[in-house]
């Protein structure tokens, strides 16, 4: 692992802890990130971290491109020594695999896929060396995530899959993005996860849907009142499948604003994990039992 | 008093200069993709320089006012109109309660502001008017204007008569000159890819929006092999997803540059080659689609002089406004 600086323009400074995605380089990222955020420098104006990279913007009349790279580079060494545990929450968010509407926006953006004759889970589970789509589904929700950044579009959540690198289930994104995306599906490109949290363009495959809003501008859900956004980096998730009927009365909760997510609070230690995966996995899922 | 939108035009929102903060999360900054235009109207006005304004691309608006007010329009010449009679851009005027305002044909650049004294004063949310569709943020009910809309308009009291000096209005030229800084992911496009970007000529397509620019025309930019890095996706284009910065130029497929503006998604997996320099993001929301552009290489120092340049242009409006 060895970090990059570089300038994005005149405003940005952007530090990539390692060119591949591991736990390591998103702890990393997240260290450091917080790290600028505590060291209060006059002149930035946000700090966005991401999956194993972070960026910080800054008023460059405030303060000059070199001396924030200085400044940026100084609190590395903090990084290093930072703890990788944190106390977070794991959420249980249900999820109708081959819904009725993905299918259907699968189906009119076929010319921009790889495989304009199939599915995007029957494409996605042949890729992966699974059997079927079910196999394939079962490898998607069987062991948690983590959310290793918010963004694209508002609260959008990318998610990293809490298994040994050589079960990481891996798909390219659409040979040419979408212009459309049914609000709330649950995609997958390169090793990550996402829930589109709105309507809109995307280049993710698309395998189902979540009734669950994770984005509410007018703050009304009653698990969005504090923000309109619901997930931060450092979230862990279980996706739960459920059916049409499921779905059908989770919405209806939804409609009357009584949905309320199974969350439960957690540790997550990153050598703890490394050290027994599936160990750490069936703890950190139990503690939804008592949610 | 209210502005009584008859009708709104191609694609009329209301911005302000937006709401840093929340990058972060995936909520741009938006606001006025032209900044300096913006502040402008507002002055003429004699509104706060950040006060939110009527954003229209293309095609004017037509509105009627209820009460009176001191009007401007900056950015784009869209020649403005008070009941069919003609009145000057870059200069601050008067409309009369029951008087309509409506707009010539465009004759150059994208994007007007229109600025009313008192400023639109619709509910912000977090600290913006600025409107934000995708997520459903500022505006009216988070969407640009419609027929039928009563927008809101501040207590504000402005001087009629006032002018831009023509030095001083910023309009854009043909062909187009983006400065760009190299940066980022640049170090991903073979020598030869790197030099083409900066030697053809590119034309802005039509899909240019507030999110981004999309440009055509140059040959196709040419990756340095590697074997793709976990996480990243196989595309020699991809990269383990990332944040974006504002104006940065990412090339899916490395066939048409795409550059990030005010509404900008926050992060993705394409690699990005650099970004256009602070001083010149105003001058993108002037383009229309077809123009030529020629992307410039520069330096730090550059964009530093470029940016102090611009500043000081805004002072000069600010002195010569009083």
């Amino acid at each position: 692992m060895k970090t990059r600086y570089t300038y994005g323009g005149d405003e940005h400074i952007y530090v990539e802890m390692d060119d591949e995605m591991s736990l390591d380089a998103f702890f990393k990222s997240l260290s450091m990130s917080n790290a600028v955020r505590a060291a209060n420098i006059d002149g930035v104006t946000e700090i966005c971290p991401a999956n194993a990279s972070f960026q910080v913007r800054f008023d460059p009349d405030v303060i000059a491109p070199a001396d924030m790279l200085a400044r940026v580079k100084e609190l590395e060494s903090k990084a290093e020594t930072a703890e990788k545990r944190m106390t977070t929450r794991i959420i249980e968010i249900p999820v109708f695999y081959q819904d009725p509407w993905t299918h259907d926006c699968v189906m009119r953006f076929r010319e921009r896929h790889q495989d304009p004759s199939g599915t995007d889970l029957d494409y996605a589970a042949r890729i992966n060396g699974y059997d079927s789509a079910e196999a394939f589904i079962e490898a998607h929700h069987s062991q948690p995530w983590f959310v290793s950044m918010v963004g694209f579009v508002a609260g959008l959540p990318f998610l990293y899959q809490l298994v040994e690198r050589d079960k990481q289930l891996e798909v390219p994104k659409y040979l040419s993005p979408r212009t459309d995306t049914p609000k709330q599906t649950v995609g997958y490109g390169g090793c990550f996860s996402c829930i589109y949290s709105v309507r809109g363009a995307g280049g993710y495959q698309m395998f189902g849907i979540t009734p669950m809003p994770i984005y509410d501008p007018e703050q009304k859900m009653n698990y969005l009142k504090d923000f309109m956004v619901f997930f931060k980096p450092g979230d862990i998730v279980k996706w739960k499948p459920i059916d049409r009927a499921e779905y059908d009365s989770i919405l209806k909760q939804v409609e009357d604003n009584t949905y309320v997510p199974r969350i439960a609070e957690v540790e997550f230690d990153l050598e703890a994990f490394n050290a027994d995966m599936a160990g750490t996995n069936a703890k950190l899922m139990e503690a939804l039992n008592d949610a | 008093m209210t502005l009584k939108i008859k009708n709104p035009g191609l694609a009329t929102s209301i911005q302000d200069l937006g709401r840093p903060g929340y990058f972060h999360l995936g909520i741009p900054m938006g606001g006025a993709m032209d900044r300096f235009a913006l502040r402008c109207a507002n002055m003429l006005v004699g509104n706060p320089e950040d006060a939110a304004c009527l954003e229209a691309v293309f095609m004017g608006p037509e509105i009627e006012f209820t009460a009176d007010a001191v009007v401007a329009v900056t950015g784009a010449h869209l020649p403005p109109k008070v009941d069919g009679e003609p009145r000057d851009c870059w200069s601050s005027f008067e409309v009369k309660k029951g008087q309509t305002l409506s707009f010539e044909f465009l004759k150059a650049g994208a994007r007007a502001y229109i600025a009313v004294s008192g400023g639109i004063d619709t509910p912000p949310a977090l600290g913006s008017r600025s409107t934000y569709p995708i997520g459903a943020l500022g505006g009216v009910d988070g969407r640009a204007i419609a027929a039928g809309d009563d927008l809101p308009i501040g207590s504000g009291k402005g001087t009629p008569g006032k002018s831009v000096p023509e030095a001083l209005r910023r309009g854009p030229a043909t062909p187009a000159a983006l400065r760009v800084l190299p940066g980022l992911y640049w170090d991903r496009l073979t020598e030869k890819a790197q030099n083409g970007f900066f030697d053809d000529e590119w034309k802005v397509a039509p899909e240019a929006d507030r999110m981004g620019y999309r440009f055509r025309g140059g040959r196709k930019l040419e990756f340095v092999d590697r074997e793709q890095p976990f996480g990243a996706g196989a595309d020699p284009s991809n990269i383990v997803d990332g944040c974006y910065s504002y104006g940065s130029i990412q090339v899916p497929g490395g066939t048409e540059p795409i550059v990030l503006h005010r509404d900008a998604v926050s992060g993705g997996g394409y690699f990005t080659l650099g970004a256009i320099i602070s001083a010149d993001m105003d001058l993108i929301g002037q383009l229309q689609p077809h123009t030529p552009v020629k992307f410039v290489r520069v330096d730090m120092d550059e964009a530093a002089a470029a940016r102090k340049a611009r500043k000081d242009m805004l002072a000069e409006v600010r002195a010569a406004l009083g």
